[in-house]
């Protein structure tokens, strides 16, 4: 079943968008840029899933939540559990005191795998876990805070703190999680090795599509009634409450769309970078992730992942070059963009570069318009 | 004293009024905003309620529509009690409420902000695969054109003037036909001639329907009232025709005197 007719969700411009993103993605970045790069891109691109959450979540439903690390983690780390499994079998193990189990299980002298690890021997199992897993954990969050209608600054404080327990615990269990080094020396997927350069290519294009296949979704939830409501919301809560919505089923909802694709995105990054660690869920990536968002702008699905790439790109130049200032870098950035620019790159976009185009484009008809005309009347 | 009785015989069984209040009381930190008040509307009957302000006006539509939770009393529509239901349920059970300033959703157009307010799809996934289809398109423009706003469907809910917003906000809820529609200073800073549209709109729109008004222009109030309850300090002072309420004497001392 459609949400609505397809013509209707997507205009031409949107078919436009999505086109160029396309062509950029799967066209124009392979062609010109190096494994190590691409791979780098890919690496970006599993943050603009985040992003696109926080777009839904925060331009549309007006909920700002500074803990996406959480469920981008937690996708991550559903993916990274299965690989380990996978590389932690008896024979490359056979040196450990307590073979067939991940490594550093064994350096904590832990002597038989968790029950809770157990299941991630199935791959099924462990893509399932990757979606289901942090979506029930957002419900449970949502549930608990949408209900009490807790919102604006106190969520926000909220979910960071949520994403500070979560990194304290990873760290401390380290016996279970690997701590603060995370899960790392992954190798193969069902036996196909996930390191060499193939790999990596056909990963990124995997990447490339899911991240295509949300940004379709998020367009079609943007473009439901359930879109609007969203919007409503936010500048009327009250209204739409005595208008016979429950309010906080439809903030829930959207912040476990928003939860799913930072998941898929972390079990992406897994995939392509090799490993999972704590420093991907704690507060700092997740304002990270948020001003990716800002900055690409809020309300724009197409911002966010242009905004997350343009944010990460600098990120990698300037911190190459000068590392110490990267952070003030990003902190002046945020702040610029949000007091000067709130609608970001999107806005930008929409008030200058748009019209500019438009009119070329009457040009150029009008003139082949006077040409065909002058034609005629020659004839 | 025959019309009294008649009122005494029918409290006994409510369900022959739209709503009846009986008792209700809610206090915040012991400061009793609404204290013992009890009032009855009848089908089709336009209520107006006055009072100075601090009476407790606003707080008694808050405690109807369950954005406030009495501290004791009851509040039964049609029979049924709804002081502990959730506020989305009481509006799913024909109760309709406008607030004191015009609240609607800027940022979307006319149609949408009459769409969103249309009783269907109305929890998520109802939502997510609600069409837009004829019943919905009729239904849009027919409240646009009550609410005097035909012309304007496509416009911006944000740019448009403080008496079309306060008739925007009236026609989402018209669109979902509620038996019961409560409005809070809908004249409120309102020209002349809008607040005369304003009248006209309410005496057409009560066809089928009660509805209760707080209101402070008594001319205005004179224009629509069927019956007049006058509020002071969470109590009911005075109620009855306007022309009663204006004559009765603690009612010019506390409120139309000054």
């Amino acid at each position: 079943m459609s949400f609505v007719s397809f013509r209707a969700t997507f205009s031409r411009h949107d078919l436009v968008y999505i086109g160029i993103l396309a062509a950029l993605l799967f066209a124009i970045l392979p062609l010109f840029l190096d494994i190590f790069r691409l791979n780098l891109v890919g690496k970006y691109l599993t943050y603009a899933f985040v992003a696109l959450g926080l777009v839904l979540c925060w331009g549309y439903g007006g909920i700002l939540s500074l803990g996406q690390g959480v469920f981008f983690g937690l996708g991550g780390y559903a993916m990274a559990m299965f690989l380990k499994l996978e590389a932690s079998d008896p024979e490359s193990t056979k040196i450990q005191s307590t073979p067939g189990i991940p490594d550093f299980m064994d350096w904590n002298q832990i002597t038989e795998l968790p029950w809770f690890w157990e299941p991630f021997y199935s791959l099924p199992f462990a893509l399932l876990a990757i979606i289901i897993v942090p979506t029930l954990f957002a419900y449970i969050i949502g549930v608990a805070m949408f209900k009490r209608r807790v919102g604006g600054v106190y969520f926000a404080i909220i979910t960071q703190a949520i994403a500070s327990i979560l990194t304290i615990l990873i760290i401390g269990q380290q016996g279970y999680t690997g701590g603060v080094n995370g899960i790392t020396d992954l190798r193969t997927l069902l036996g196909w090795d996930i390191r060499t350069d193939s790999a990596k290519y056909i990963l990124y294009y995997l990447c490339c599509f899911l991240l295509l296949v949300c940004l379709v979704l998020a367009k079609l939830i943007t473009k439901s009634k359930l879109g609007r409501l969203l919007v409503a919301m936010r500048d009327s809560e009250d209204r739409v409450r005595f208008s016979g919505y429950d309010v906080a089923n439809f903030k829930i909802f959207v912040f476990c769309v928003g939860a799913a694709f930072a998941a898929i995105g972390g079990a992406m990054f897994t995939l392509q970078v090799g490993f999972m660690s704590p420093s991907f869920v704690g507060i700092v990536p997740s304002i990270e992730m948020v001003i990716f968002c800002a900055v690409g702008g809020r309300f724009s699905i197409y911002g966010a992942i242009y905004g997350t790439l343009v944010v990460n790109w600098a990120k990698t130049t300037f911190s190459e070059s000068f590392p110490e200032l990267w952070l003030f870098a990003m902190g002046a950035l945020f702040i610029g963009v949000t007091m000067s620019f709130p609608r970001g790159l999107a806005g930008l976009y929409s008030s200058y570069v748009e019209p500019f185009i438009l009119n070329r484009w009457k040009q150029l008809k009008s003139k082949q318009n006077l040409k065909v005309s002058a034609e005629q009347a020659r004839v | 004293m025959q019309a009294q009785e008649n009122q005494q015989a029918r409290k006994s069984d409510a369900r022959d009024f739209v709503l009846s209040v009986e008792g209700l009381t809610v206090s915040f930190d012991g400061f009793k905003a609404v204290n013992d008040l009890s009032f009855y509307v009848e089908e089709e009957e336009i209520r107006v309620i006055i009072g100075p302000n601090g009476a407790g006006k606003t707080t008694v539509l808050d405690l109807i529509c369950g954005k406030t939770r009495s501290t004791e009393g009851s509040i039964k529509f049609r029979g049924k009690e709804i002081t502990k239901q959730k506020e989305h349920q009481i509006v799913h059970g024909g109760i309709g409420r406008k607030f004191q300033n015009p609240s609607i959703y800027e940022d979307l157009t006319v149609y949408e902000n009459l769409e969103i307010s249309f009783p269907r799809g109305r929890n998520v996934f109802g939502a997510l695969f609600f069409k837009r289809d004829d019943e919905v398109d009729a239904a849009v423009r027919e409240t646009a054109e009550t609410i005097f706003l035909d012309d304007q469907l496509d416009s911006v809910a944000g740019l448009l003037s403080h008496g079309q917003k306060q008739w925007l906000e009236i026609g989402m809820l018209l669109i979902q036909k509620p038996e019961l529609l409560m409005l809070d200073e809908p004249v409120a800073g309102m020209s002349v001639a809008e607040r005369k549209k304003t009248a006209e709109l309410l005496n057409r729109i009560t066809k089928g329907r009660a509805v209760i008004v707080i209101e402070h222009d008594m001319q205005f109030v004179e224009d629509i009232a069927h019956r007049v309850t006058v509020m002071h300090q969470g109590k009911v002072l005075s109620e009855g025709s306007m022309e009663r309420v204006k004559n009765d004497e603690k009612v010019i001392e506390v409120y139309l005197g000054h």
